[in-house]
């Protein structure tokens, strides 16, 4: 029982040292500025890092991104704009959803693609076991079938 | 035996993932495209580190084709690359630091110690001008051509190769 404690206790500890993390306490006015604050700085890949969100990175720069991003939204920037400002400087490699222009026609319309093939090729497998199962017995079939059918039954 | 084909589809399919994939594992990770490339050099307003009332501005990059080079004394490479730096400005390249996030006293203890090839160093200390050149880790350099137009932009220390192979054919290019 004492043991169990200790363990819930250290437990506990460490999950304290990971949520207190890379990230800095902001004060909003309100819930929405703070939400947009959120999925905004979740949304942008941090430049130094390979694979990690500025709200989720140690790194500086990412710091100075978020401390940016809140910077624009007190002034009353939108969300477009505060994009437009970090593309600009850091370039389209910070956004996990890249914008949908001609260099990226391909990523965003294979999948689609993709999915289209699969509905073609699900309706073309049921067609073709439909039209299968569709083709009548011939006449030495159908003898064959009422033979075994009369001799289950008469047995 | 068409029908017998198709089956092989899948594994086509697989193969092209496959040697696609492959290719992309040899690559830079770290390799970005500037987004400043073939834009003016941004604005600023800022004094340089040798003399704090002197303000300069971005027009102090025109005129010439000047290699700006973005350094702090915190940063290890930017000391390796100090001597690549002296070479450059012996070729006879226009060179202008920016004293990134970085204290005046250390700033210039590191010129004094490692050697200075700037004319003149812009002072940075908040990191602001580096943030609107997109700056993410020092040591970084952009080519400014006379019109204060960015031409071209090495992210990361500069090796005595990179002097010979791109940045003096650069520098030569925009000339």
């Amino acid at each position: 029982m004492a043991l169990n404690r200790w363990l819930i206790a250290i437990l506990l500890l460490l999950l304290a040292g990971s949520a207190l993390g890379a990230v800095e306490i902001r004060e909003f006015e309100d819930p929405v500025t703070k939400q947009r604050y959120q999925d905004l700085t979740a949304s942008m890949r941090c430049p130094l890092c390979e694979n990690q969100a500025i709200n989720d990175s140690d790194a500086p720069i990412s710091g100075d991104m978020r401390e940016r991003v809140y910077q624009l939204l007190q002034d009353g920037k939108s969300d477009t704009e505060i994009i437009n400002h970090m593309v600009q400087r850091f370039g389209e490699y910070i956004l996990y959803n890249p914008r949908l222009e001609n260099r990226t026609y391909l990523l965003w319309g294979i999948p689609v693609v993709l999915v289209l093939l699969g509905i073609l090729l699900v309706v073309w497998m049921v067609r073709a076991r439909r039209n299968a199962s569709a083709t009548s017995l011939s006449t030495e079939e159908r003898a064959r079938l009422d033979e075994l059918i009369n001799r289950e039954r008469s047995s | 035996m068409k029908r017998r084909l198709l089956l092989f589809l899948p594994l086509v399919g697989f193969l092209l993932l496959a040697v696609f994939l492959y290719l992309r594992l040899s690559e830079d990770p770290s390799y970005r495209d500037s987004a400043l490339v073939a834009r003016n050099f941004p604005e600023f307003e800022a004094s340089t580190l040798e003399d704090p009332d002197r303000r300069v501005d971005q027009s102090v990059l025109t005129g010439e084709v000047t290699l700006v080079n973005v350094w702090g004394e915190w940063c290890p490479a930017c000391k390796q690359e100090m001597p690549q730096l002296l070479d450059l400005a012996d070729r006879g390249v226009r060179m202008v630091g920016v004293n990134y996030r970085d204290t005046r006293e250390k700033g210039r203890e590191f010129l004094t110690e490692f050697g200075n090839p700037f004319e003149l160093n812009i002072f940075d200390p908040e990191g602001d001008i580096g943030f609107d050149l997109g700056v993410y880790g020092a040591p970084e350099t952009f080519l400014v051509d006379a019109d204060g137009i960015i031409r071209y932009h090495h992210t990361g220390y500069i090796s005595p190769a990179d002097v010979s192979d791109t940045i003096m054919p650069e520098v030569e290019k925009w000339r």
